[in-house]
């Protein structure tokens, strides 16, 4: 091999870095609730989940997996920014109440990932109604919130690594998040619900776990 | 062994109830009802399905309006779209594609239970009660 060759070859290695390399925009995060969540739907057959988020393929089967569970994916996000582009915005807290064809108490968990956030309160309270409604006694909900409002317009989806880690990957969105809201306000928001567990992360991100009353 | 694949093509629609032994590539549109049990399903990139799928493995690059049900896998690739509830042991979805209805991943060998009456009575929720806020991670 000449001197060429081999200056060729390493450039082509430091080419491939980057992509070997994780991305810089998809940081992991430690999760503490999500182990806790996944304790609570153990115990049930066939638990059946609702995921609030976008789809996202590696969930679905880190869920199926792990519970062999019945996933209804509604993503709430791509409601919102329907809405806005469409200029609709004040009719979305009436299409979140009648969003979910669920009946009552069918639901044994609920990923409602940082969907709160984006909403404001009308929409966020007939939401957050609809979530109590569909989930059964001792049912379990986690909500991740914010603590700060960034300026940009995006949202974030949450990509299960393992039980204890989440990779943030931010996506365009129509608008950003629309209310920091503080612990009462989010327990106001869930009158049907206790919170079970509650954590604050070093990411400034609340994670907290609803648990329904049996 | 060679194993039989066919297909139909980009042109051809089909309306009512396909059924087959061997595995099959849909790149037409075909409405109504699809079943090919011991079978590989796949929907190519110009397929365009209104139908209730049946088979042991369906792979979807195309359009899916309809249930999936599979005994082996479901698999719906980059582009591809289904918008249905899918019964399988095994899904993979792919960064890009397109999925809105429900997936039920049902353990082999377990039972379902007996369906719910469509209004049960919601329980009477307790009263909110924060627990202690733990500081994590």
């Amino acid at each position: 091999m000449g001197l060429l060759d081999r200056i060729a070859t390493r450039r082509l290695d430091a080419d491939a870095l980057p992509a070997l390399s994780a991305p810089a925009d998809e940081p992991i995060f430690a999760t503490k609730a999500l182990r806790k969540f996944l304790a609570s739907l153990t115990s049930r057959e066939m638990p059946v989940l609702l995921d609030l988020g976008p789809v996202v393929g590696s969930n679905v089967s880190f869920f199926g997996e792990q519970l062999g569970c019945k996933i209804f994916v509604e993503d709430i996000f791509a409601d919102v920014d329907r809405h806005v582009r469409e200029g609709r915005l004040d009719e979305l807290p009436a299409f979140l109440a009648r969003r979910f064809p669920q009946a009552d108490g069918e639901v044994d968990g609920i990923l409602c990932w940082d969907v709160i956030d984006h909403l404001e309160r009308a929409a966020a309270q007939a939401l957050a109604g609809q979530l109590t409604r569909v989930l059964r006694p001792d049912g379990a909900l986690l909500g991740f919130f914010g603590t700060a409002q960034p300026r940009e317009a995006r949202y974030t989806k949450y990509i299960i690594v393992d039980e204890v880690n989440l990779k943030h990957r931010a996506y365009p969105a129509a608008r950003g998040r629309q209310t920091i809201l503080l612990n009462r306000d989010i327990i106001r928001l869930f009158p049907g619900l206790r919170v079970s567990d509650s954590f604050l992360l070093q990411n400034n991100l609340r994670e907290i776990l609803f648990r329904k009353g049996s | 062994m060679e194993k039989d694949i066919v297909n139909i093509g980009k042109s051809v629609v089909i309306k009512g109830e396909l059924n087959g032994s061997e595995d099959l590539t849909i790149e037409g549109h075909v409405e109504g009802t699809i079943q090919l049990r011991e079978h590989v399903l796949t929907i190519g990139p110009n397929g365009r399905i209104k139908a209730q799928v049946f088979a042991k493995a369906v792979i979807v690059l195309g359009e899916v309006t309809g249930n999936v049900t599979a005994t082996d896998k479901v698999d719906i690739r980059d582009n591809g779209s289904v918008d249905g509830d899918i019964v399988s042991p095994r899904v993979a979805i792919a960064e890009g594609a397109h999925f809105r209805g429900s997936v039920d991943m049902q353990r082999k060998g377990v039972q379902a239970p007996a369906a719910k009456p469509a209004s049960q009575a919601p329980a009477a929720s307790a009263p909110a009660a924060a627990a202690a806020q733990r500081v994590g991670a």
